[in-house]
């Protein structure tokens, strides 16, 4: 630690989203479709010098017991489209849009993203993301047919042959794969960046070599401090057999925060934030995701539920179930005992639980050592206010960054490679035919 | 002829990728208070060009009233996709977003997806149709008042008010509904080119297949007519069998060297009896034309009281006097419910 220079923190702002994390309810909530607070939090983040500024994405809209999910934001735009508009309104802020491999094709992706680092003068981000389930695929053509590990085969090749058309020349692409037998020229030259950069979202192992392989960013779930070096460090490890340096990919978990003047008064706010993020309904809803079960009728001010979770139940789509249910019904019903806590109260406890809250200056320490103690090479930051959740954080946090030495205080360059310190792929020259 | 003229213009300019060249463009054409720009788009390799609705997104904050109409084709490109795309140019423009429908003719450009051997142009204006009516349902899927944020019963949306659009084709199936909420114009103004041939009586089936996707789904024809006469036949055909709200603009070539060629344009816009609404005008030189539209073509219409001098209205379709359509989900409104505002733009 001593003997090398001060690592430099990256930071991203997550534009909020259709999850419980943001809160609605709030009278400072406001819309979350009108460009205006597009506008404002990309101005907020790149005031703040942020490397990017970071859209999800959703094909589908989420259902439970067969009907649309509605206690949480629903709704957002097209991502690319609203991040060329936000080139017009930012100079420097780097502009990441997800984007399915499955429900697109290469050519009309490459040169989306071509044409977005061009007009943004080279700040284009794509977060590669793969996508199965049939649910989602009835909005599409190609339906959803893939299986679980052709997701990771079809991306590596989608994304292979997006690099061959940003790379071509006049030449052109010839590319038959496995997934692809295309040729073709773009219409655009190379784009300013080479290559926009390139995320990879998930903590599975597939994930972790897709991005060793692939990614510019690995965009992680945030835990302790040793459980990101661990990760970092598994991560990092891994890139030496593609022939990369440790550098060549930047950790970056989602990260929530909860600021007041005292620690003390941090905590007492973020304990507000969290019921506002779990309304009796949402209670309800998150036991329902675990019990896969019908619980409309169960008192959120009561006990959990006496009956068994279903473990292989439908009820709940377009959402990720994550773990065994039973095991985790038994967990909870666990803390719930020994915490004397209701349906509801159990939900507050151990879901979504704020990663830094405390004073301006015990946020900067917090996230300066993550960095620094190598779990992490920066945050994307997901407020859960639209659109002023960045506010404070920009005003109060990352002055505080500066002043440790950790942060720049201006751009330096003006693309988001230049921000996050990479440097433009060299040109590779597509073979005759090349195959995946 | 005393309504007024209803101009358009094309931006398209060959080997240019900077925005700044197109915001400049737009600005300009603003000047001239024409109600929209289009920029074509397709996938073919030259000429070289950035995807025309993302660079009208990108001018979108830059401007303030003229309508951003981008060709986005619909052979190779997903439904669902494209909705929401041009819904979001909607949302980011306040209410300026067209839709100049196109399909993908050639070899190359099946050969870059690869994903389906190239069809006859009949075939991908049926598919275009079927695209266009995707849309559609999909910026009805949401009514205007879905949203609630009810923290009583701690729903955020009415999803009673939120529609599977369900629709199934002989090209694909989309099952809704719509991520994006109902854009502000209610639906993008949807625009269809039709040549004059098109609509005669020994029309190639392609021609045919476009008139019908115009016929049912346009709200603004952009017609193609190589003189007066064919032009007055073909609109006055078009009128017959699609009724008053159709726009239709005659494409008119507006290569602006010198003041000869401004005097010729200007009398072929001022000639009465053409049985159009107004014109869609295509630069040779996008700059030097356009400026040359801006300084002295509008003001000359305006005198002859042909332009109007500003923008009444905010949105593309209050430009072209449009009403703001109501969701095809929405229970029939109460009598009198009808938005006035758009009312008043269209019996002005």
């Amino acid at each position: 630690m001593t003997d090398r220079p001060l690592k430099q923190i990256h930071l991203a702002a997550h534009f909020p989203g259709v999850n419980n994390t943001t809160v609605w309810s709030d009278p400072a909530s406001g819309s979350h479709i009108a460009f205006d607070s597009f506008r404002h939090l990309a101005r907020t983040a790149e005031r703040g010098k942020f490397d990017f500024f970071f859209l999800a994405e959703g094909l589908r809209l989420r259902e439970t017991k067969g009907r649309i999910h509605d206690l949480d934001v629903v709704g957002r735009p097209e991502s690319i489209t609203v991040l060329n508009a936000l080139a017009a309104v930012t100079e420097r802020l780097g502009l990441a849009a997800t984007v399915s491999a499955t429900f697109n094709e290469p050519y009309e992706l490459a040169r989306r993203f071509a044409t977005l680092d061009h007009l943004s003068g080279g700040r284009a981000a794509w977060n590669v993301v793969t996508t199965s389930d049939a649910f989602t695929g009835e909005n599409f053509r190609r339906g959803g047919y893939l299986d679980h590990a052709d997701r990771y085969t079809r991306a590596a090749e989608f994304l292979g042959l997006a690099r061959e058309f940003w790379d071509a020349g006049e030449a052109g692409v010839r590319h038959a794969g496995p997934q692809f037998e295309v040729e073709g020229r773009l219409s655009l030259a190379r784009p300013p960046q080479g290559h926009p950069v390139v995320i990879q979202a998930g903590d599975s192992d597939e994930g972790r070599e897709f991005a060793a392989a692939h990614a510019d960013v690995i965009f992680t779930r945030h835990s302790t401090l040793a459980a990101g070096q661990a990760f970092h460090a598994d991560v990092k490890r891994r890139l030496a057999a593609y022939g990369r340096e440790p550098d060549a990919l930047k950790i970056m978990p989602g990260a929530t925060f909860v600021l007041a003047d005292t620690d003390a008064e941090a905590v007492e706010l973020a304990a507000e934030v969290r019921r506002a993020q779990v309304s009796p309904q949402t209670a309800i809803d998150f036991l329902e995701q675990v019990w896969g079960v019908d619980l409309s009728d169960h008192d959120p001010d009561g006990p959990l539920p006496a009956v068994d979770p279903v473990p292989a139940s439908t009820l709940v789509q377009g959402r990720v179930r994550h773990g065994d249910p039973l095991a985790t019904a038994a967990r909870w019903r666990e803390v719930a005992a020994e915490k004397g806590l209701s349906s509801r109260e159990l939900v507050i406890e151990v879901t979504g639980r704020q990663s830094f809250v405390g004073a301006p200056a015990t946020v900067a320490r917090q996230i300066d050592e993550f960095v620094q103690h190598d779990a992490a090479d920066g945050f994307i930051l997901v407020p859960h206010l639209t659109p002023g959740g960045l506010d404070d954080f920009v005003d109060r946090v990352v002055p505080l960054l500066q002043e440790r030495g950790v942060f720049r205080t201006e751009y330096t360059g003006s693309t988001l490679r230049d921000h996050l310190g990479l440097p433009v792929p060299e040109r590779r020259k597509p073979a005759p035919d090349s195959a995946a | 002829m005393t309504r007024p003229l209803h101009l358009s213009a094309a931006l398209d300019s060959p080997g240019r990728l900077d925005a700044g060249h197109y915001a400049a463009l737009a600005r300009i054409a603003e000047r001239a208070t024409l109600d929209f720009v289009t920029l074509d788009d397709s996938f073919a390799a030259a000429p070289q060009r950035p995807d025309a609705l993302a660079t009208l997104a990108r001018i979108a904050p830059l401007t303030e009233r003229i309508g951003l109409v981008p060709t986005v084709t619909t052979t190779h490109t997903e439904p669902f996709h494209t909705s929401i795309a041009l819904n979001t140019l909607d949302w980011v423009s306040e209410g300026r977003a067209g839709w100049l429908v196109g399909v993908s003719t050639t070899e190359a450009e099946a050969r870059a997806f690869g994903r389906r051997p190239v069809a006859p142009a009949d075939e991908l204006w049926a598919e275009a149709a079927d695209a266009a009516e995707v849309a559609a349902r999909l910026w009805d899927s949401w009514e205007d008042d879905a949203e609630i944020r009810d923290t009583a019963t701690g729903r955020f949306v009415d999803r009673d008010k939120l529609h599977y659009v369900d629709f199934e084709g002989r090209y694909f199936s989309v099952r809704g509904p719509s991520i994006t909420p109902r854009p502000p114009q209610g639906r993008p103004v949807v625009a269809v080119p039709v040549a004059a041939a098109d609509l005669a009586p020994d029309a190639s089936a392609a021609g045919r297949a476009r008139v019908a996707t115009a016929i049912r789904h346009a709200d603004v024809v952009l017609l193609d007519a190589p003189d007066r006469a064919a032009r007055l036949t073909a609109a006055t055909e078009l009128r017959l069998r699609s009724g008053e709200h159709l726009r239709i603009l005659a494409r008119l070539d507006a290569a602006l060297p010198d003041r000869a060629a401004e005097e010729r344009l200007l009398a072929e816009l001022t000639a009465a009896g053409t049985g159009v609404d107004g014109f869609h005008l295509v630069p040779a030189e996008p700059e030097r034309d356009l400026a040359a539209l801006a300084e002295r073509t509008a003001p000359a219409l305006r005198a002859a009281g042909l332009l109007r001098a500003d923008y009444p209205g905010r949105t593309l379709r209050e430009h072209l006097g449009l009403v703001r359509p109501a969701s095809r989900y929405a229970a029939a409104p109460a009598a009198g419910a009808t938005d006035s505002r758009t009312l008043a733009e269209v019996t002005r």
